[in-house]
């Protein structure tokens, strides 16, 4: 993740739908436009549904990072205050 | 104030809102809401406003639980008969939402009291059943600049407004004075269909809500006007010039609060 300047991190792999958006969502909320954050998520159901949700909010996905363990990392830009 | 991932689930359908997010949901949180009246209107809008997670919830009412209060005052049960109303609203409020902090008030409101008692609050909702009572809190919210939803109920009709100071007219605007005792019959004289208090107390919570939101129009310069048999709502526009009135006008003539006279037949009723 070295090609991207986090500014924060979320964890949404000990919630479950819909609250991982939520979360995802609260954590936006806290930064600034054209800060990134890193969602950690599961497979399945989170990363169908989340980064589809984060982009109907108007934010920017950079990249989704497969951790090959079950797990992903979700580069999300936010767009807006 | 971070969420809990156990908040985050409790306000999920709230914060998934783009007019509440957690930025609205915050404010939710740290709002203070005062209820006048644990009754047929003060009942719902008690339970909505603590299940959003209303922070704090003042509660108003000299009252017991009457047998006769269960038929609409939903916030109360059969096991409640006897003991004070605002002790039982405050039970049900905490058993929905530990996030919410309750305030009781066991006391008739009066001229001497109110102005205290709505000083610390963001927001007051009248859910009185008097006259008296309705003109106090239209008139203490306007010299203290608090803002209010005043509502009434009886047998199939229902009423609201808001005021917000500066915002557009009282409720004292639109009604000069308590009409003459035993003209206007009360709820317990003339009955009330339970599901009113519901649907109006109700409105009540959502005007609080989108107050605290600070999202959407208030029912400011309107009088909302509901009659379940008919099945109509009439949303009537109010003049807009209150220059003239005696408490929120240019020159206001009322500047003490007044204790009106209860018809002898109420005077142990409020709510």
């Amino acid at each position: 993740m070295a090609e991207f300047n986090i500014d924060d991190t979320v964890d949404i792999t000990d919630v479950v739908c819909p609250t991982t958006f939520v979360k995802a969502k609260v954590a936006l909320e806290e930064l600034d436009d054209g800060q990134i954050l890193c969602v950690h998520l599961n497979d399945g159901e989170p990363v169908q549904n989340v980064p589809r949700s984060i982009k109907e909010e108007g934010h920017k996905i950079l990249k989704l990072i497969n951790n090959e363990d079950g797990t992903y990392d979700l580069i999300v830009q936010k767009v807006g205050d | 104030m971070a969420f809990t991932n156990e908040q985050l689930e409790r306000y999920s359908r709230h914060i998934i809102l783009k007019e509440v997010g957690a930025k609205g949901q915050k404010k939710l949180l740290n709002a203070k809401v005062l209820i006048i009246g644990a009754g047929g209107l003060g009942a719902p809008a008690a339970l909505y406003l603590a299940a959003a997670g209303v922070g704090t919830i003042g509660i108003a009412d000299a009252d017991e639980v009457d047998l006769s209060n269960l038929q609409r005052q939903v916030i109360h049960t059969t096991a409640d008969v006897g003991k004070p109303k605002v002790e039982s609203a405050r039970e049900t409020m905490e058993a929905i939402n530990p996030d919410v902090t309750v305030k009781t008030y066991r006391l008739y409101i009066d001229s001497t009291n109110i102005t205290d008692l709505i000083k610390d609050y963001d927001f007051i909702i009248d859910g009185t059943d008097n006259f008296p009572a309705k003109f106090l809190i239209n008139d203490a919210c306007v010299m203290a600049g608090k803002p209010f939803s005043h509502a009434g109920i009886i047998r199939f009709k229902g009423q609201l407004m808001t005021y917000v100071p500066g915002q557009g007219p009282c409720y004292r605007c639109v009604f000069k004075e308590p009409p003459p005792k035993d003209a206007v019959p009360t709820c317990k004289q003339a009955g009330v269909i339970g599901a009113m208090g519901g649907v109006i107390g109700s409105l009540q919570a959502m005007e609080a809500i989108k107050y605290i939101l600070g999202t959407g129009d208030l029912l400011t310069g309107y009088l909302l006007t509901y009659d379940a048999l008919k099945m109509e709502f009439r949303k009537i526009k109010l003049p807009k010039d209150h220059s003239g009135c005696a408490v929120c006008g240019d020159e206001p003539t009322i500047t003490k609060l007044i204790d009106y006279e209860l018809p002898s037949c109420e005077l142990k009723s409020q709510g």
